[in-house]
């Protein structure tokens, strides 16, 4: 068990890189604390893979160390670093039993027989593996397997960290649910520091007590799932993270008051040190715009969607396209229609990035 | 056209793929196959498009048997799970590949081409070959190429499982329209509950190799028609636990007594199961003719917008979908509420019994 340091690290795959352009990861500082539960959340080519893979080992970075607890481990191989690694497709091998596949990381490590037989007996209940446990793992169903293989990289006790690639990706969504509370029981019970990858946010969020949201090479937030929800730090954050995403609209900002194509919208804090010549946006989730027959901002609704649990609106306000939310006890929903906003939700960025307001009401 | 199952069944080996299926397809409409992993899906769309030939039963297109007609004699068009385009050609010419095959004049597959393009955006990136693409632009691309065939019936396997998360967002938001440009049968599968509901249109849940319910999708959501239907229509997992009504007193399998009123007035003594989605299940003080569940909290899953709650009840495993950010320690006690109105009841054959009020979203 270790925590993790990512000191100033950066990684070109080309030789002789010049600019940031020619990074596929760019410097990023970071502190992973033992025993945390963390989430690398981006879209593909984000750079998360390649972070994986620099504390893993695969990749030696181009700049920077990594240090487990105070040990800097960048040039050890991945088998000196003392690693778990749970991986998008089970790894497990068929002709073993149940038993003997979560043995085997104990047993390559010469741990003591009764160690052995002990800790597979903890993490086979945990994972509710016991009933299969002399089974051989040959026939038995994906999301078995997929147990299985986080079986083995939550046995030994001793790792400094286990990282998970996308592990739920191959899982029907109804079993999902059930790896993901188990692994959450899991992480709390064993004391582990855990880096899960994904461009699922809510694998991410569900996940991780601190979620880490890469965008082109770069770090953007990292935060709770409460902060990266409620204060995006970039609008990539407040569009990647939310189902819809966060609209984000151009605007111009006078005193307290933003303009979308010249349809006033009140804020409840001014923004004197907004920067000259930068593309400036408004952002609001959908979960904070909500549909109402009159008393907002007026809009023309294109379509509702019905998502089971919840509707969600297609909206067009001074021409600009919206998502907003349907209360459960509006019935009938016109052509025409009325956004009410809630400013305590408004943010404001300038060329993507937040900008703190002054004198919040 | 009209596509027809009548009654069909697919045995490979020892083993039954499909067992007696008949669905009626029309012209211009989305159907949704929903169902895990190996209920069917795949096996299905294979015999509507004469991949492979039924052990019984027949298909038939505008009342004409076609049972027997391989797929190069029938108007089928198909999108896998896997990107599939040619990568030595453009863009343009992966778009072009089936008319030039069909040796349509110059002048129409120009027409055919930018039109599919404009539809899926693709505009932009014509010239460039696939691999340049992103995964979305790529099964754009797929996409294109099965409409400009314009088959009448187009099957669709899964086409957004390989994208990530946002990806698929954006491309499920577009098929809708994309599918209403079109006068042909779209069969689209997914093993997510969520997407059906996004595509609207009909939806045929399966398991195990058999239809238990077709109709409109959110017909089929809010109605289901027995326990497994509202099991496959379920993301989160539809709670379930027991009831024995003896007149005006419902015992429950969490421990306690109801009065019987909500859906439980209306059935006959006896044994039912009772099913709930998450959303239903309640954190908030409860109205007096709730069920009150006394549970223990397993795990909190936060997403920002939503928590999802894991709850022990007795033997029983819920989840509790609740709006906002819900911190609850694991292993706390609260107390969860049901509304009996929003419950399914379900005999002890699965079928429905007495359903959620209409309003219960």
């Amino acid at each position: 068990m270790a925590r993790i340091t990512l000191d100033r690290l950066a990684h070109a795959y080309k030789p002789d890189p010049q600019g940031p352009q020619d990074y596929a990861l760019k410097e990023i500082h970071h502190v992973w604390d033992q025993g945390g539960a963390y989430a690398l959340l981006g879209p593909s080519g984000c750079g998360k893979t390649t972070l994986l893979n620099i504390i893993s080992g695969l990749v030696r970075p181009t700049r920077g160390r990594i240090l487990f607890d105070d040990r800097d481990v960048t040039d050890l191989a991945t088998e000196e670093r003392n690693i778990a690694q749970v991986f998008q497709f089970p790894v497990v091998y068929d002709t073993m039993t149940v038993r003997e596949n979560l043995a085997f990381p104990l047993k390559n490590r010469r741990v003591p027989r009764e160690t052995v037989a002990r800790r597979v007996e903890e993490i086979a209940r945990m994972l509710d593996l016991m009933r299969v446990l002399d089974r051989k793992a040959r026939n038995l169903t994906a999301d078995m397997k997929q147990k299985i293989s986080l079986g083995r990289g939550l046995v030994r006790p001793d790792v400094a960290a286990i990282l998970f690639d996308e592990p739920l990706t191959v899982i029907d969504p109804q079993l999902k649910w059930q790896l993901r509370s188990t692994l959450k029981e899991l992480h709390r019970a064993l004391d582990l520091t855990m880096i899960y990858v994904t461009h699922d946010q809510t694998e991410a969020l569900t996940f991780a007590d601190k979620v880490v949201v890469m965008h082109d090479g770069a770090v953007v937030q990292t935060g709770t799932p409460e902060e990266l929800f409620v204060r995006p730090a970039h609008t990539f954050v407040g569009h990647f993270i939310g189902s819809p995403g966060m609209n984000v609209l151009p605007c111009r900002v006078e005193g307290r008051t933003a303009y979308v194509e010249g349809q006033a919208i009140v804020l409840d804090r001014a923004y004197p040190a907004l920067p000259q010549n930068r593309r400036i946006e408004l952002g609001i989730r959908p979960e904070f715009a909500k549909l109402a027959a009159s008393g907002g901002l007026p809009v023309r609704v294109r379509r509702i969607d019905d998502i089971g649990r919840a509707r969600i609106a297609r909206v067009d306000m001074a021409g600009r396209a919206l998502a907003a939310s349907v209360p459960e006890s509006m019935d009938a929903v016109g052509e025409e229609a009325t956004l009410v906003v809630d400013p305590r939700h408004i943010h404001i960025y300038a060329d993507g990035h937040l900008v703190a307001g002054e004198g919040a009401r | 056209m009209t596509l027809v199952l009548d009654h069909v069944r697919k045995d490979v080996g020892a083993e039954t793929f499909i067992r007696d299926v008949s669905l009626t397809l029309e012209r211009g409409s989305v159907n949704v196959l929903l169902g895990a992993t190996l209920s069917g899906k795949t096996s299905l769309m294979r015999l509507m498009a004469g991949l492979d030939a039924p052990t019984k039963g027949r298909v038939l297109v505008e009342g004409r048997d076609v049972t027997g007609t391989p797929v190069q004699r029938r108007s089928v068009a198909m999108v896998y799970q896997q990107f599939i385009n040619y990568p030595s050609f453009s863009v343009y010419e992966n778009i072009a590949s089936p008319l030039r095959v069909a040796g349509l004049p110059r002048a129409e597959i120009e027409s055919r081409v930018r039109d599919a393009a404009k539809l899926l955006k693709l505009e932009p990136y014509l010239d460039r070959k696939p691999l340049n693409l992103s995964g979305g632009q790529q099964q754009r691309t797929a996409i294109a190429r099965a409409l400009v065939k314009r088959a009448d019936l187009v099957l669709l396997d899964e086409p957004l499982a390989n994208l990530d998360y946002k990806l698929r967002e954006e491309l499920r938001e577009e098929l809708p329209r994309i599918f209403a440009a079109s006068g042909a049968i779209f069969v689209y599968a997914t093993t997510e509950p969520q997407e059906a509901l996004l595509l609207g249109g009909n939806t045929a849940t399966l398991f195990e190799g058999a239809v238990t319910q077709f109709g409109p999708t959110p017909r089929v959501y809010r109605e289901p028609g027995d326990l497994t239907t509202a099991r496959v229509f379920s993301d989160p997992p539809l709670n379930v636990l027991r009831a024995t009504k003896g007149g005006d007193v419902v015992s429950l399998s969490t421990g306690g007594r109801i009065r019987a009123s909500g859906a439980f007035a209306a059935v006959p003594d006896g044994v039912y199961d009772v099913g709930f989605r998450a959303h239903h299940l309640s954190l908030d003080p409860a109205a007096s003719e709730a069920i009150a569940l006394d549970a223990v909290v397993s795990v909190a899953e936060i997403t920002g917008s939503e928590s999802f709650v894991h709850l022990d009840v007795g033997e029983h495993r819920f989840v509790a979908l609740t709006p906002g950010v819900r911190r609850l320690e694991p292993g706390s006690a609260v107390r969860a509420s049901l509304d009996p109105s929003r419950v399914f009841l379900f005999d002890e054959s699965g079928r429905l019994a007495a359903r959620a009020l209409p309003k219960a979203a």
